[in-house]
């Protein structure tokens, strides 16, 4: 094979100099490299960080397909008004080139901008602290634009990752070192610097923004999602079904909760992703929908209040609108930032769910909690575990006390 | 009637008296390779050179008490321990000590010994254990050059001979990848068992713990220990898991622990007055063309060991087995308590698109493009490529998988990393020997070497600590 010998060449004369971080980074995204062990265990698992991070963005590539195509049938169906009857997941009215035309437009720039920026920035810290390019931010990558409205300005987002990527994540010091998910953190800087782009009812569908008239001469897009709806108390129009499917408005990934899930199970079945996490977020949802739910059912809020249309829908229904499914599957469970240990990822998991739904509730101006709930309990992710590890501590001197006795 | 009776007798004694446990692992891996050794033995030629390697000796500085060019006899002592002046070291083969090598700071690396070609022994008395008191037997044991294998916990270093250990631990399960079958080496070694074991029992005021397989054929006939059941995966041969299971070891408190084959060659001490340090050592791996056994002495050199059975080509030869060997060259010697030699490819190759194509040929715990998992009894050909590059710690919850004690595997190795004492105590350093994160560090994805910083982490214990 004469491009392997001459990678290996190159990469004996790139040594030393500054090429050598961004050559390796490319020498090794073609060929696994040709390190052996010296010591200790003298074979390794097959599996390294490239190939987790590999299997985690192939987890994301329904959501992304889905969005796509739904850009397109939310931007479509709000001008010529959405088809009735007999509607189902397979239906030829979704899955059309004209709608992927508008996602394709819309999205691959937003991932297009993620993935240079972000690697970019990657490539410079890394080059200069010499070190190897980490894969932290393939993943990162990838998530960035599934929770992004479509209409996001590129110049936007370009700032906001080089933000999350410098004081998110290099700062700390490089992949697996920080303590919030860089991609929460991008998206959190994007919504407290430029609110108007990434909340309300003109960003989650394309065309919103651009004020397209219809006949009538009234805003032919509403962009409005499920939960600005239920927040301010309007009728839905969105069954269930449409919901679970994600025939509905939202960040371009979010919406589907059939895709989430298949990721979801790929993430498990693969062994990367914690179920523990995903399952007891669920959890915790469930548990705060079904509070929210009681006290309209006991009569504490009733209609009129603000808060009934968001308390008053089905707990189960929380699951599959705004951001928690993908917030769940995808970033509550990113292993750095998340609790380390088995008992702490379920408390951990737990009131990520259980905070989603109280935010989404309790805020009527921005009513997605996920994000939230997720950044605030990577904070805590640390003192979570340091209780665990203590009750191991203690159980071990608890049993030399029983010895000495 | 008598059936009856020795029944009720078996039932006392290992319920009532001895506590008899039985241990199921299931949190670890069988690593399952080919190259498996058959069950015979191959002659081999005798090394003309010997050597003596006190790195095998973790922790020990030695002080020569031969010079190049003295004749020594077949047990007979070149070094001491500088710390503990007791613990001596001896020649495996008679012969001319043919070169001292030191290397930096004049540090020995290797006692080379120009082999006669029949051994000449150091002839002891022939004593029965039972008969002598404590001091005795460890007396015997050290001037004998047998303490050595008296390992400790905590630190996995040799036991320091003014210490009582509350128990001594002696693992008769081999789960190690491609381990030597013990019912097939210790075949013949029943009776140098029973006596090793009697020796053993009088070196501790508690019990001597040995666990089996229940298929084990070597049980020796003796009240001296209490017989545990063992079962399941890797490491459910490793002591630390069986200490963790029966009588968990605490702060301040001492286990000692001796290898299985190396009982059997303190029993022949005491019957025979011959420390007889010949082993019956397994050549595995797909570097062998025919993995079997040879019968060599202690200290051989590898090219002698491995002789014309290694295969020509690109291969490691690890003195051990894949998880925890040493690496070694031909002109190398066999390590002094290795009863296998592991043949297997380098891996120094690329791999194009290694990190995201299936590879059918290689072994993962995860199923993330790998398909292993749909073959579970699929033996592997595995080398020595890290498959991957070096990471900071990533994914959670995968050591613990393959992880069977008490402690939490990652939140140790990182208070290691940062050096702090007190957080490393409490999270049970005492109760590890780097080969238990064997496996921890196989299926690192981050490509960590586990069992250095644990080896880092005790040694930085015994400095500070003591």
């Amino acid at each position: 094979m004469g491009l392997k010998q001459n990678l290996h060449k190159l990469k004996g004369k790139y040594k030393g100099t500054k090429m050598e971080q961004t050559f390796n980074a490319l020498h090794t995204f073609l060929y696994m490299p040709n390190i052996t062990t010296h010591s200790g265990a003298h074979v390794r698992d097959a599996a390294d960080l490239k190939r987790v991070m590999n299997t985690v963005i192939m987890s994301l590539i329904p959501a992304l397909i889905f969005g796509m195509f739904n850009a397109g049938y939310q931007h479509f169906g709000q001008i010529n008004g959405f088809p009735q009857e007999s509607f189902t997941f397979l239906s030829t009215n979704f899955w059309n080139l004209d709608n992927l035309l508008v996602g394709a437009t819309k999205i691959l720039p937003l991932l297009i901008v993620s993935y240079g920026v972000g690697l970019g920035v990657e490539f410079i810290f890394a080059t200069i602290k010499k070190h190897e390019v980490e894969e932290g931010y393939l993943v990162t990558g990838m998530l960035v634009p599934l929770i992004m409205p479509i209409d996001l300005p590129l110049w936007m987002l370009a700032v906001a990752v080089v933000f999350g990527v410098i004081i998110g994540k290099e700062l700390f010091g490089g992949t697996g070192m920080n303590v919030l998910n860089p991609a929460l953190t991008i998206r959190a800087f994007l919504f407290f610097n430029w609110a108007a782009w990434m909340s309300g009812d003109k960003v989650w569908v394309h065309g919103a923004k651009d004020g397209i008239m219809n006949a009538a001469g009234t805003d032919a897009i509403s962009g409005e999602t499920i939960l600005g709806t239920l927040a301010a108390n309007k009728p839905l129009l969105h069954s269930a079904q449409d919901m679970f499917f994600g025939f509905i408005p939202g960040s371009v990934g979010e919406t589907s909760t059939f895709m989430i899930l298949v990721g979801a199970a790929f993430l498990v079945f693969s062994g990367i992703g914690s179920a523990r996490i995903m399952i007891s977020s669920v959890i915790g949802a469930v548990v705060m929908g079904l509070i929210f739910n009681g006290l309209v059912d006991s009569g504490v809020i009733v209609e009129g209040s603000k808060f009934y249309g968001l308390m008053n829908f089905p707990f189960w229904q929380h699951l599959l609108v705004g951001g928690i499914a993908f917030g769940i599957v995808f970033m509550a469970t990113d292993p750095v930032s998340a609790s380390q240990t088995a008992t702490g990822k379920i408390i951990y998991g737990f009131f990520i769910g259980f905070f989603s739904i109280l935010i989404r509730v309790f805020n009527p101006a921005y009513p997605e909690g996920v994000m939230m709930a997720i950044l605030l309990m990577n904070v805590f992710a640390p003192t979570i575990d340091h209780y665990v590890v203590q009750a191991n501590i203690k159980r071990r001197m608890k049993r030399l006390k029983v010895k000495t006795l | 009637m008598i059936k009856f009776a020795r029944f009720i007798e078996i039932f006392n004694n290992h319920i009532f008296k001895n506590m008899s446990k039985d241990i199921r692992i299931k949190k670890g891996l069988d690593l399952k390779l080919k190259g498996e050794a058959a069950n015979k033995t191959a002659d081999v030629t005798r090394s003309k050179v010997y050597a003596v390697n006190p790195s095998d000796f973790h922790g020990v500085t030695p002080k020569m008490v031969v010079k190049e060019g003295d004749n020594v006899k077949a047990g007979e002592v070149i070094f001491y321990s500088k710390s503990d002046e007791k613990v001596k070291f001896v020649a495996p083969v008679s012969g001319k000590i043919q070169e001292i090598k030191r290397g930096e700071k004049r540090v020995i690396l290797e006692v080379l010994i120009a082999a006669d070609s029949q051994d000449v022994f150091v002839e002891h008395s022939i004593k029965n254990p039972n008969d002598l008191s404590t001091e005795e037997v460890k007396e015997h044991l050290l001037t004998s050059g047998c303490w050595p294998f008296i390992n400790q916990r905590p630190y996995d270093v040799i036991a320091n001979s003014a210490d009582s250990p509350k128990a001594i631990f002696v693992s008769g399960i081999n789960s190690a990848p491609l381990a030597p079958d013990l019912n097939f080496t210790l075949d013949t070694k029943k009776e140098f068992l029973k006596v090793g074991f009697e020796a053993l029992a009088k070196l501790t005021q508690g019990k001597v713990h040995l666990t089996t397989r229940s298929d084990a054929n070597f049980l020796p006939q003796t009240d001296s220990i209490v017989f545990h059941k063992g079962d399941g995966v890797h490491p459910v041969g490793l002591v630390s898991t069986q200490i963790a299971k029966i009588d968990p070891i605490n702060k301040g408190e001492k286990i000692w622990t001796v290898k299985i084959e190396d009982v059997a060659i303190i029993g022949e001490l005491f019957s025979s007055g011959k420390l007889n340090l010949q082993r019956t050592v397994a050549l595995t791996g797909t570097g062998f063309q025919t993995p079997l056994y040879v019968k060599v002495i202690s200290g051989a050199q590898i090219a002698d060991v491995v002789s014309s059975n290694i295969k020509d080509g690109n291969y490691r030869i690890i003195s051990g087995d894949v998880l925890t060997g040493d690496k070694k060259q031909k002109e190398h010697f066999l390590g002094h308590y290795h009863n296998q030699v592991t043949v297997i490819p380098e891996g120094d190759d690329y791999d194009f698109f290694g990190w995201n194509l299936p590879r059918p040929n290689k072994f993962s715990i995860y199923r993330a493009g790998m398909f292993s998992f749909l073959t579970p009894n699929k033996k592997y050909d595995l080398n020595t490529n890290t498959n991957g590059e070096h990471r900071g710690f990533v994914l959670t919850g995968k050591y613990e998988k393959v992880f069977p004690l008490d402690i939490y595997p990652m939140e140790l190795l990182k208070s290691i990393l940062v050096k702090d004492i007190d957080q490393m105590e409490a999270l049970g350093i005492y109760e590890v020997a780097p080969e238990d994160f064997a496996l921890t560090e196989y299926v690192d994805v981050s490509k960590q070497d586990h069992q250095l910083i644990i080896r880092s982490g005790l040694d930085m214990m015994i400095k500070e600590v003591g």
